[in-house]
């Protein structure tokens, strides 16, 4: 149970960025390709040079080596680029049930991940990614490659796991329906800066 | 056994045939023509050159001189090792990284081999070292060279998927390991297959001189496998140095991919 907390965050244009996302709240962010969205996250799960401050709890980014920082606080990209060979292999136990309630089917565990749609990577990379109990998420779009109905579905999913394991999540979307369906606040990247958004019920 | 003296008028009669090559790939327009010319013109001056060289170590003997004559060797072979990366690491550790290795994979093994292997005396006598260092240097900067060009490349291609192992909290070394191994192996394969197929497909290089130059091919075909092991061995543990040195470089202290240290080459 622990506050994600930027303070004074700067990567790339991006200038003094200061945000508390709480234990178990949804933060969207939204704002026009090439703002530095993805950049935001990456600084967050400590990918690239960045300067400032980033903490979850009382742990500062630099008080634990950096796979540890990312196994806390996991970024789940747009566009998962290493895979094992088959679906199993990336669980160290039965996951059935989780990839039913993503909409896979009950046999696909020992499916070889070469026969899966994009959209059924990117299902499996959230599965992957929760089942390493991290203690943040930062999520890039993680519904761009779904239909509406495995949308719906995964956002569900979702909702119920951040929710019960209270983890606070920043979640890059798009949809302003999305937006209003998981966001708790949003906000839109504006020239350098983030600027809070009113939420549409 | 005596050796057949080679008079330059011999050596002449066969740059005549380079000569007579250039001509058939210049009336070809094949554009190499140019280009072997030089070549060849390289070799007869450097290796002139290098026999006056020798022929003055030889007859001075000391241990400064060999020792500086090897460093030298040494500090060239670090610099071809960068010469045809594809990428390289800025701020010298390229070049810092191969000479070390070349210091690991040649110069140690060709210390070790002459002290308890072949011990003439003294131990630096050049006959027997600065042929043996050469040697060495030569053929395991090829592997020593693939193996960094094969990791650089790597990194720089697999971004993506080096990156994605980071953001599931392993560390830097396990999202490189698929890619280290297939260094490694790129810079040992040819010695592997050199060995695998010396006496059957070619006769090596050293013991075919050896031979030419009167030695009884038994004594000759043992200093050729002692060659192959020493390049083997010295290969393999520059390799290994070389790689794990570099893949290193490539993180930084937060193990973040730092692909701003590499250096496209124009």
């Amino acid at each position: 149970m622990a506050t994600l907390a930027l303070k004074n965050l700067a990567i790339g244009d991006l200038k003094n960025i200061d945000l508390h996302v709480k234990p178990g709240e949804i933060v969207c962010l939204s704002g026009t390709s090439g703002s530095g969205k993805s950049r935001l996250l990456r600084a967050i799960a400590d990918l690239d040079l960045h300067t400032g401050n980033v903490q979850l709890g009382d742990t500062h980014q630099n008080d634990v080596p950096g796979n540890r920082w990312r196994s806390a606080v996991m970024l789940v990209p747009a566009e998962s680029a290493w895979w094992h060979d088959t679906v199993g292999e990336h669980f160290s136990e039965r996951v059935d049930e989780t990839l039913q309630q993503l909409g896979l089917e009950a046999d696909a565990f020992s499916w070889p991940v070469a026969r899966l749609s994009s959209g059924e990577k990117q299902r499996l990379a959230l599965a992957r990614a929760l089942s390493r109990k991290p203690a943040a998420l930062l999520l890039d779009e993680p519904t761009a490659n779904l239909d509406k109905d495995s949308t719906e579905r995964v956002e569900r999913w979702l909702l119920d796991i951040i929710r019960q394991q209270q983890l606070p999540t920043l979640w890059v979307a798009h949809h302003e329906d999305q937006i209003a369906r998981v966001a708790d606040r949003h906000f839109h990247i504006v020239d350098s800066g983030i600027e809070q958004q009113e939420l549409t019920q | 056994m005596n050796v057949i003296e080679l008079a330059w008028w011999q050596l002449a009669l066969a740059a005549l045939l380079v000569i007579a090559l250039a001509a058939c790939t210049f009336l070809a327009r094949l554009g190499v023509g140019k280009s072997l010319l030089i070549a060849a013109t390289r070799t007869a001056i450097q290796l002139t050159l290098v026999g006056l060289v020798l022929e003055a170590l030889f007859s001075v003997g000391s241990l400064h001189w060999v020792a500086l004559m090897g460093i030298g060797m040494l500090l060239l072979a670090g610099r071809e090792v960068v010469a045809r990366q594809k990428y390289t690491l800025r701020g010298g550790w390229s070049f810092g990284i191969g000479t070390l290795s070349m210091f690991i994979s040649a110069f140690a093994v060709t210390v070790l081999t002459l002290v308890a292997v072949i011990s003439p005396s003294p131990w630096y006598t050049p006959q027997y070292a600065i042929p043996l260092l050469g040697m060495l240097l030569g053929n395991t900067m090829t592997g020593v060279a693939l193996s960094l060009d094969r990791l650089t490349e790597s990194a720089q291609r697999s971004r993506a998927v080096i990156e994605n192992r980071l953001m599931l909290g392993e560390t830097a070394q396990q999202a490189l390991s698929e890619f280290r191994r297939d260094a490694m192996r790129a810079g040992l394969t040819p010695i592997i297959n050199a060995m695998a197929a010396a006496g059957i497909v070619s006769l090596p290089g050293m013991m075919t001189g050896q031979i030419l130059a009167g030695t009884a091919p038994a004594l000759a075909v043992k200093y050729q496998i002692l060659i192959m092991f020493t390049i083997a061995a010295g290969t393999g543990f520059g390799t290994f140095v070389a790689v794990a040195v570099c893949a290193r470089r490539l993180f930084d202290g937060r193990e973040r991919l730092r692909l701003d240290r590499l250096r496209g080459s124009s």
